[in-house]
C-alpha cells in the first residue's frame, strides 16, 4: 500500500456551493387521478390477448372430440362422459382414502420426487462429466464415442438391468431418469465449456486461479447458459421416462395410476391423467428455464 | 541489474509440417519504472511478444527474466490489461477486481483491507461511482478503465498493455491515455504497451521499441523519448522533440517496413 491516491484526476470539475436557502423539495401539483377502468384497460388487454386464442384453441378442440367420440359406436369418451366419470380426480387432486385411493396431486408429487432425485443426480454428475469432457482433449477422446452410443439407448431399456442391479422398484426408477437425463446435460456442458472464451482462460491464468476456482468461477458461469439448455433438455426427457417406468415398476406414482387405469378400464380417468402429466411437464420445464433465466443473467450481454 | 530482461527471444508456430517462425532474437532491457511502447504493423507479432513476456505463450527459445529470475508461466507479478478489457460479464465491476484482489492478496490482507484497496483502484481509474454495474451496462472506455484497475490492484511488477485502447473512439481514448500517464507518474509502475498508434507510443513511452515486418519480426530500432514529464497534450503538438520522435517512429513504419499486404 502507501500509494498516494490521485489528485486532480477530475481536473475542472470544481464543486461549487450555491449560497442562500437550502434547496427543498417543490410539491407538484397532484395529478389528476385517472380513472379506475383506465388503469385496468392496459392489463385487461394484456391478458385477453394472451390468453383468449389459447382457451378458443381448447374449446375448439373439446368441441370436435365431444362430436367425434358420442357416437353409439365410439370407443373413447367424449369430454361430457370424463366429467361424469372422473369429476372427483379434476376438483380434488389432493384427498386420501387408504393407500390406492388417493388423489392424482399425490401421485404427481411420488413422480416428482423420484424425477428430482433422479434429476439432480444426473445434473450433478452431468456437469462434472461434461466439464472433463469439455476441458480435456484425452477425456473427450475417450468418453465422447461411448456416450455417444449410450445416449442413443431408449430409457426404458436400462430398467430391466436396473431392477437387476437395485433388487427394489424406486431406486431403479430412479435411475432410470438419471440415464435419460444425463446425456444432454453432458453434451451440452461439454459444448459451453469447450466455447469459453480464450480471454476468460487467459485471466484466470494470470490471476493463476487453480482448478477449483476456475471451475466455480470461470467454468460455471461462462457456461452457464449451455449448462441450462442441457437441464432443459433433461428434466423434459426425464418426465417422459418416469411415467413409462412407473407403468412397469408399479407403487404409487402417475404412470402406474395410468396403468392400473387400464387394467379396469377407467379411461376417463387415463385421460384426466394425461392433462395431468401435460401440465406437469410444462411447468417443470417454465421452472427450469426460469432458474436458468434468473442464474445466466449477465452471462450473455458482453 | 536489470529489472526485466527479454533475453534472445525466438518464437516460431508449428502448423503441421510447416513452422512460421514469428519473433526472432529479441533482446530487450527494461529498467524500473520505465514506460515501454512497442510499436509494428499488424501481424508482426507484437502481441505474441506480449503473451510471451506474460507467460501465456511458451518462447520457442530464449526466457524472460524479471529480477533476475526466469519466469515461464503467467502470474500476478506480470498483469496483463487486455485489449477486449476481458472482464467477466457475470460479475459486477466491484467483483470483477475482486476476484483478482481476493486472489493475490487473500493471505496477506483482512477482509477490510482488501475492500479498501478494491476501492481505492476503482476510484484511481474514477470509476468507483459503477462499482455495482455489470460489464454489459458500462461503456467501452469505462470497461477498459475497469481492466485498469484490475491489472494495478494485482500490484504487479510490470503492467502489460495488450493495445488497451484499440477498440475506442479518438476522444475516450484521449481520455484513457491521460488517465494511464497520471497512474504512471503517481505510482511509478513499470509498463509495457503494445500499440499501433504512433501519436499513442510518442505521448506515453520513455521509449519505443519498433518492430519490423513479420515473419521473423525483430526490434528494428529502440527510439528513446526525451520529453518532459508530465506531458501535455496540447503543448507537445508543437513541441519540436515530440515531433521529431513522430517522424522517426512514422518513417521506421511507413519508409523502411512498409507493411506489404500479404499477398
Amino acid at each position: 500500500m502507501g500509494q498516494p491516491v490521485l489528485k486532480g484526476t477530475t481536473a475542472g470539475a470544481t464543486l461549487v456551493t450555491l449560497s442562500g436557502k437550502s434547496p427543498e423539495v417543490v410539491p407538484l401539483p397532484a395529478a389528476p387521478a385517472k380513472p379506475f377502468a383506465a388503469k385496468l384497460a392496459p392489463l385487461t388487454k394484456s391478458i385477453l390477448v394472451n390468453l383468449l386464442p389459447p382457451l378458443i384453441t381448447v374449446a375448439l378442440i373439446l368441441l370436435f372430440w365431444q362430436i367425434a367420440a358420442s357416437g353409439p359406436q365410439s370407443s373413447l369418451p367424449p369430454p361430457t362422459k370424463i366429467w361424469e366419470e372422473a369429476k372427483d380426480l379434476i376438483v380434488e387432486p389432493f384427498y386420501w382414502a387408504g393407500s390406492q385411493d388417493i388423489g392424482l396431486g399425490w401421485r404427481i408429487l411420488v413422480s416428482l420426487q423420484r424425477v428430482a432425485i433422479g434429476f439432480s443426480l444426473a445434473a450433478i454428475v452431468g456437469v462434472l462429466l461434461g466439464a472433463l469432457v469439455g476441458q480435456s482433449v484425452w477425456a473427450m477422446r475417450g468418453l465422447d464415442p461411448v456416450f455417444q452410443v449410450l445416449r442413443t439407448v431408449p430409457p426404458l431399456a436400462w430398467l430391466p438391468l436396473s431392477l437387476a442391479a437395485f433388487r427394489d422398484s424406486q431406486p431403479s426408477a430412479i435411475f432410470v431418469i438419471f440415464i435419460t437425463a444425463i446425456w444432454p446435460v453432458i453434451i451440452n456442458t461439454a459444448v459451453g465449456i469447450r466455447n469459453i472464451p480464450q480471454d476468460y482462460r487467459n485471466v484466470a491464468k494470470v490471476l493463476r486461479l487453480n482448478q477449483v476456482e476456475f471451475f466455480f468461477k470461470i467454468m460455471v458461469p461462462s457456461a452457464a447458459p449451455y449448462i441450462f439448455t442441457g437441464l432443459r433438455i433433461g428434466v423434459g426427457l426425464s418426465w417422459l421416462a418416469i411415467v413409462a417406468a412407473e407403468m412397469l415398476t408399479g407403487g404409487v406414482g402417475i404412470g402406474f395410476f395410468i396403468w392400473d387405469a387400464w387394467n379396469s378400464s377407467r379411461l376417463s380417468d387415463i385421460i384426466v391423467a394425461l392433462v395431468y402429466i401435460g401440465v406437469v411437464g410444462f411447468l417443470l420445464d417454465r421452472l427450469v428455464a426460469l432458474v436458468g433465466h434468473v442464474v445466466t443473467r449477465g452471462t450473455a450481454t458482453n | 541489474m536489470s529489472y526485466l530482461k527479454i533475453d534472445h527471444v525466438d518464437k516460431s508456430f508449428q502448423r503441421g509440417a510447416a513452422t512460421t517462425e514469428v519473433l526472432k532474437d529479441v533482446s530487450l532491457v527494461i529498467d524500473k519504472g520505465e514506460f515501454v511502447s512497442i510499436i509494428g504493423h499488424s501481424g508482426c507479432g507484437k502481441s505474441t511478444l506480449l503473451n510471451i513476456i506474460a507467460g501465456l505463450t511458451p518462447a520457442t527459445t530464449g526466457g524472460i527474466l524479471l529480477e533476475d529470475k526466469e519466469v515461464n508461466a503467467p502470474g500476478p507479478d506480470r498483469a496483463v490489461v487486455f485489449q477486449n478489457h476481458s472482464l467477466l460479464p457475470w460479475l459486477t465491476v466491484y467483483d470483477n477486481v475482486a476476484l483478482a484482489v481476493n486472489k493475490v492478496f487473500g493471505r496477506t490482507k483482512s477482509k477490510a483491507q482488501r475492500h479498501d484497496w478494491i476501492m481505492h483502484n476503482l476510484d484511481l481509474v474514477q470509476m468507483g461511482h459503477a462499482r455495482d454495474k455489470r460489464p454489459g451496462e458500462i461503456s467501452g472506455g469505462m470497461k477498459q478503465r475497469v481492466g485498469i484497475a484490475r491489472g494495478l490492484a494485482m500490484e504487479p511488477k510490470i503492467l502489460l498493455l495488450d493495445e488497451p485502447f484499440g477498440a475506442l473512439d479518438a476522444l475516450t481514448r484521449a481520455h484513457l491515455q491521460d488517465s494511464v500517464m497520471q497512474i504512471h507518474a503517481a505510482l511509478g509502475n513499470t509498463m509495457i504497451m503494445i500499440t499501433h498508434d504512433v501519436d499513442e507510443a510518442v505521448l506515453l513511452s520513455d521509449r519505443i521499441v519498433m518492430l519490423t515486418n513479420g515473419p521473423s519480426a525483430r526490434i528494428g530500432e529502440v527510439l528513446d523519448v526525451h520529453l518532459a514529464r508530465p506531458r501535455k497534450r496540447l503543448e507537445l503538438v508543437t513541441d519540436r522533440t515530440y515531433i521529431a520522435a513522430r517522424e522517426a517512429v512514422l518513417k521506421f513504419l511507413y519508409e523502411r517496413h512498409r507493411f506489404v499486404e500479404a499477398a
